[in-house]
């Protein structure tokens, strides 16, 4: 009986396939946005990735990774008198402009490292020597550096070459990869005394103390006696990454708008499928009591109604789970708009699509089930 | 009026004083007047008389397929007055064939899904089925529209695939309401003639609501309604009576 279930469902294309198209829709935009949505919350903590450091010291007032609030130069040195740390060293982080060679003014990410280090040093070095920060008016730039960088040149900009950073050139030793900075502004990195020169400049200009613990230490309990002997902020990296995703959450509308279209695919799907489908019901409402008549059971009809709901749910997921990944692999290349599909959101996809179906299907049951056989001897 | 009674027939519907409204007030309708029905098993039963009468309703209280208010309903020994709703239901799907005015195909089922229903509703694997369907198709007459769609058919053709379906799963009732209403006379009268040939079983008894005069002498009884009950019944000298009569 069940595969004439089916049947009754494809024959009818026209409805067949709004229902398969409906949830779809509702799947792809469910998963799609909220893979979007987890990669840009993901994109919001990518500096702390870049950096690697254990500790994060900040100045008492800052809320988020990308933020940045000046501390004393001697603020190092407090920090590396606190029982457990390993070692200590400042770091500049800001945004300065550059200029191309046609003249053009770009944004960059401008990172100062501790020279001696480098600690905080980008993760994949692509050409040249990070340690070449140490000589004069050098930098490294990362591959959105180049791309953006290059403006006005025959080849891409590479080692060698120069450029400007507030009317201070500054010559490229090595190229690497980092992954994008939140505000979408390529990496420059120097030594922290070269970026000090770049940077206009302030009465404080050091943005980040960036600290170990002590081998046998965690940097929990570390982060923990920072904060009491010198009352600045200091953070875990997962500390500051979940502050940091928890800010965006609170304090921006970001979350809201994502918020706002998955639950507007949910309710499009509800709404496109379940008007469908019982129209479907509604319009096979003679055949069905038809098939009462001829003795079968409630409970037999809703299981029908049951497999017709989930076969198109099913279809419906998989071509809208489809869909988002093949956009996920679209924009994976580039990163824009950045992208992340975890399993959870399957599975919340899945559950939200299951829902969509079981209420269809309700909704059909629950008027096939107050039918009475007699309709069909009615002309 | 005395109903007669055939001796040798075993009962196969019995109502006794069954009565049936439907709306409530003003547009409150008795559509069976606490009526007496009877049919035997084995027997063609006619039932005829002019629309709104009740047979419509009369039909579907016997075939359990619509609740009554008052009476007694005995179909094929079993006091359906008895049963659950699902049991009845069930009882309808094994024992019960119907064909109805408006044929009831599943348009997006062929032919022989469509007469394949009833023995699946009843258990039966799906080739088993379909292969019964198959059978029965040929009998009717369409051994070559076995994987046509009804929306392929004439009307005629439509009705011989529900008369197919009615009968596949050897039902021991089958329930007839006005299946010629919506053809036309020579399809009717084709229709009818096939009926009254291949409907017939030893021990099964048919029950057809019909107009068509054509038909009467077919009937081995026919009951007349009247007004929400049951008049004269005709059997016997009185039926050839009223066959031979001009309608
Ligand atoms: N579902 C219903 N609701 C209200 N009135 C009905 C319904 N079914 C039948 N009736 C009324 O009951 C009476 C008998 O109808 P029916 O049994 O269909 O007669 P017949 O089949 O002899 O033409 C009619 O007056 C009809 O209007
Ligand atoms: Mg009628």
């Amino acid at each position: 009986m069940l595969h004439l279930a089916l049947k009754m469902l494809m024959g009818d294309r026209a409805k067949y396939l709004m229902l398969v198209g409906g949830v779809t829709f509702a799947s792809l935009l469910m998963t799609q946005q909220t893979g979007v949505f987890q990669g840009l919350l993901a994109w919001t903590t990518s500096h702390l990735r870049n950096m690697r450091a254990s500790i994060w010291v900040v100045e008492a007032h800052v809320d988020y990774a990308n933020e940045t609030k000046a501390l004393r130069d001697t603020d190092v040195n407090r920090v590396r008198s606190v029982a457990g740390v390993d070692f200590a060293v400042p770091m500049y982080q800001g945004i300065l402009r550059a200029k191309t060679a046609d003249g053009a003014d770009k944004m960059v990410m401008m990172i100062g490292l501790h020279g001696a280090t480098l600690f905080g040093r980008p993760p994949v070095m692509l050409r040249g020597l990070l340690e070449d920060l140490r000589l004069p008016n050098t930098v490294v730039i990362d591959e959105l550096g180049v791309a953006r960088l290059s403006g006005g040149r025959a080849r891409p900009i590479g080692l060698g070459d120069t450029f400007e950073i507030n009317d201070r050139e500054a010559r490229i030793v090595g190229i690497c990869r980092t992954e994008r900075h939140f505000f979408g502004y390529p990496y420059v990195f120097s030594s922290y005394d070269q970026a000090l020169q770049y940077a206009p400049r302030q009465r404080k200009m050091l943005s980040v103390i960036l600290a170990e613990p002590k081998p046998g230490l965690t940097p929990k309990e570390v982060a923990l006696r920072i904060e009491q002997e010198t009352g600045m902020k200091a953070y875990t990296t997962a500390e500051f990454a979940a502050v940091t995703v928890d800010y965006i959450w609170k304090n921006t509308g970001i979350p809201a708008s994502f918020m706002t279209t998955i639950i507007l695919g949910f309710i499009v799907g509800i709404a496109i499928c379940g008007q469908t489908f019982y129209s479907f019901v509604l319009e096979n409402l003679r055949h069905f009591g038809a098939l009462k008549a001829m003795g079968a059971s409630t409970s037999r009809l809703a299981m029908m109604l049951l497999l017709q709901a989930l076969t198109v749910g099913v279809i419906g997921y998989g071509m809208g789970v489809g869909l988002a990944a093949a956009f996920g692999f679209m924009v994976l290349e580039s990163g824009m708009p950045p992208f992340v599909l975890q399993p959870a959101t399957l599975w919340k996809t899945a559950g939200a699509v299951l829902l969509i179906c079981v209420l269809a299907a309700l909704l059909g049951i629950r008027k096939i089930a107050r039918l009475e056989a007699a309709i069909v001897f009615r002309g | 009026m005395t109903t007669p009674r055939n001796p040798s027939a075993t009962t196969a519907v019995r109502l006794t004083r069954v009565s049936k409204a439907f709306g409530l007030g003003d547009s409150r309708t008795l559509a069976l007047k606490s009526t007496d029905f009877h049919a035997g098993e084995g027997e063609m039963h006619l039932v005829v008389g002019p629309s709104g009468c009740g047979k419509t309703t009369m039909l579907s209280v016997m075939a359990g397929t619509l609740n009554w208010d008052e009476g007694e309903v005995e179909v094929l020994g079993q006091r359906l007055n008895e049963l659950s709703p699902r049991a009845i239901t069930a009882f309808r799907g094994r024992h019960i064939g119907f064909i109805f005015q408006q044929f009831n195909l599943i348009p997006t089922l062929n032919c022989v899904e469509n007469v394949s229903v009833p023995l699946l509703l009843n258990g039966a694997s799906r080739a088993v089925a379909e292969k019964a369907a198959a059978a029965l198709l040929a009998e009717v007459g369409l051994p070559d529209k076995l994987t046509k769609h009804p929306g392929q058919l004439s009307g005629g053709q439509q009705q011989r695939v529900a008369i197919a379906r009615a009968l596949v799963h050897a039902p021991r009732l089958l329930i007839c309401d006005e299946p010629t209403s919506a053809l036309d006379a020579t399809t009717g009268r084709q229709i009818m003639e096939l009926l009254a040939h291949v409907a017939r079983a030893p021990g099964r008894c048919v029950i057809i609501v019909t107009h068509d005069s054509r038909i009467y002498r077919y009937a081995d009884r026919i009951t007349e309604m009247e007004d929400g009950r049951v008049g004269r019944i005709l059997v016997g000298e009185d039926l050839r009576h009223f066959v031979n009569q001009p309608h």
